[in-house]
């Protein structure tokens, strides 16, 4: 295992990009985890991750494809509400499907579509940082106007309404953020190590935290420290990033599962 | 006599078909109001019906405008491997802490899956009657409340309610009978108070 590698000013960019994204999923993932809407989070990705290849070989920013894509799932989403679990694995297969054709048939996505699927983070750019360093700033104060309503949404769903309050824009304005932020997460780190940032860390949080103010620390922090250490032994043993973000947070939860039994 | 604060006439509800109705009453401020009936009758969804949460067939619903509803449902949402406290709850819905039981106050700063259902049942319960509102609606308020909790809950809406009114739905007699001002009885076709 070599880790010359981790000092080099040639990761240092893609580490940060991650790095910002490895707190920020975290986050989204508490609200999807509290709404039983966890599995968007896996549409949401398949479908950036389609329109970013689509883009691609269009010769338009994958950065654009993909969030664009995401947009038009968290509409979908929002509209089919009713639908729930059936509308994301509808749009899991479609986009997963036409992804897959995409890095069959066309030389230029094929690349691209591995970077996608395995996760190789190593080739994000300065555009992904920026536009990471927006996604916090835009997020962090969003979010923080949102939590009462997605709560109360959950918690007491008449309650907005009794008081003649439609609580749907903001619910449609919380779809919005999290396919733009699982957009730039996927076209950054990829697919599934976008989706176990997602999914995992509020996972572990949900169980340990005392209430839901420390559960959105610990998720952000276990989403961060997992990440790096995920970072680190990639680049040490020449891994590709995606595999060891996602199997070191399982790895994770199995720790902390026996670590809760026993407490 | 206190403000009208809500004025029910003929009111049919339900869902694809009327199922409840017709209901007619007037809610005033201070009082408590209790719709008593049979499992069935549709109680809950005429109690809906009150801020349009259902479909209204016939009848009408009128209130002074601006008037702030508190509806607490029946039923529990999900709350397992949500890290949500007592003292949480109670802010999302703006519900002051003090007046709180003592075997509850003690316990706000546990995570709502770590308490009792009675426990829990009280607390959506408070955070739904103490919520800044004119009218408040309570579903089956003593659902999974103990002695102590039915106790409680009716010796302080009996002492503490009168800026608000109250509809109560419960199939319990001994509540209504205990707390409640007036009382329409809903059975199943008709209703009339």
């Amino acid at each position: 295992m070599s880790l010359d590698l981790l000092f080099d000013p040639l990761f240092r960019l893609p580490f940060i990009t991650g790095l910002l994204l490895a707190g920020l999923l975290p986050l989204i993932g508490m609200y999807l985890r509290l709404r039983g809407e966890w599995l968007a989070a896996l549409a949401f990705a398949q479908m950036a991750s389609a329109g970013a290849l689509v883009a691609m070989v269009m010769d338009v920013p994958m950065l654009l494809g993909g969030a664009l894509a995401a947009l038009v799932a968290a509409l979908v989403k929002g509209l089919m509400a009713r639908a729930g679990a059936h509308a994301y694995a509808l749009m899991m297969l479609a986009a997963w499907g036409a992804g897959v054709l995409l890095v069959a048939n066309h030389p230029l996505a094929e690349q691209a579509g591995h970077a996608l699927f395995d996760g190789q983070l190593y080739f994000t750019g300065e555009a992904h940082l920026v536009a990471s360093v927006v996604a916090w700033g835009v997020a962090a104060p969003v979010l923080g106007w949102l939590n009462r309503s997605l709560l109360l949404a959950h918690v007491f769903p008449e309650f907005h309404r009794a008081r003649g309050l439609d609580p749907r824009p903001r619910l449609m304005v919380f779809d919005v953020l999290a396919g733009m932020v699982i957009a730039l997460a996927t076209v950054s780190i990829g697919v599934m190590a976008a989706f176990a940032l997602v999914f995992v860390p509020p996972l572990i949080a949900s169980r340990f935290a005392r209430s839901w103010r420390a559960g959105l620390a610990l998720a952000a922090l276990v989403g961060m420290l997992g990440y790096s250490a995920a970072f680190v032994l990639s680049l040490g043993f020449d891994q590709p990033f995606g595999p060891a973000c996602a199997l070191l947070l399982v790895g994770l939860v199995v720790v902390s599962s026996v670590k809760s039994d026993r407490l | 006599m206190g403000e009208v604060l809500l004025r029910v006439e003929g009111l049919v509800a339900g869902y694809a078909t009327p199922v409840a109705g017709p209901l007619a009453f007037t809610l005033r401020r201070g009082e408590i109001l209790g719709l008593a009936g049979p499992n069935g009758a549709g109680k809950s969804t005429l109690l809906k019906a009150l801020w349009g949460g259902v479909k209204v067939f016939a009848g009408q619903v009128r209130k002074p405008p601006g008037m702030r509803i508190s509806h607490q449902a029946q039923g529990f949402t999900d709350l397992r491997g949500i890290p949500l406290t007592g003292r949480e709850l109670l802010a999302l819905t703006g519900a002051p802490s003090e007046g709180l039981p003592p075997w509850l106050a003690e316990r706000l700063g546990l995570r709502l899956d770590r308490l009792s259902g009675g426990q829990l049942q009280f607390l959506r319960l408070w955070a739904c009657l103490m919520a800044p509102a004119d009218i408040v609606l309570l579903d089956e308020p003593s659902n999974n409340l103990d002695r102590a909790g039915v106790d409680y809950l009716a010796d302080w809406l009996g002492r503490a309610h009168a800026g608000q009114g109250i509809v109560i739905v419960s199939h319990d007699p001994a509540l209504i009978e205990r707390v409640c001002t007036r009382v329409v009885q809903v059975d199943a076709g008709s209703a009339q108070g």
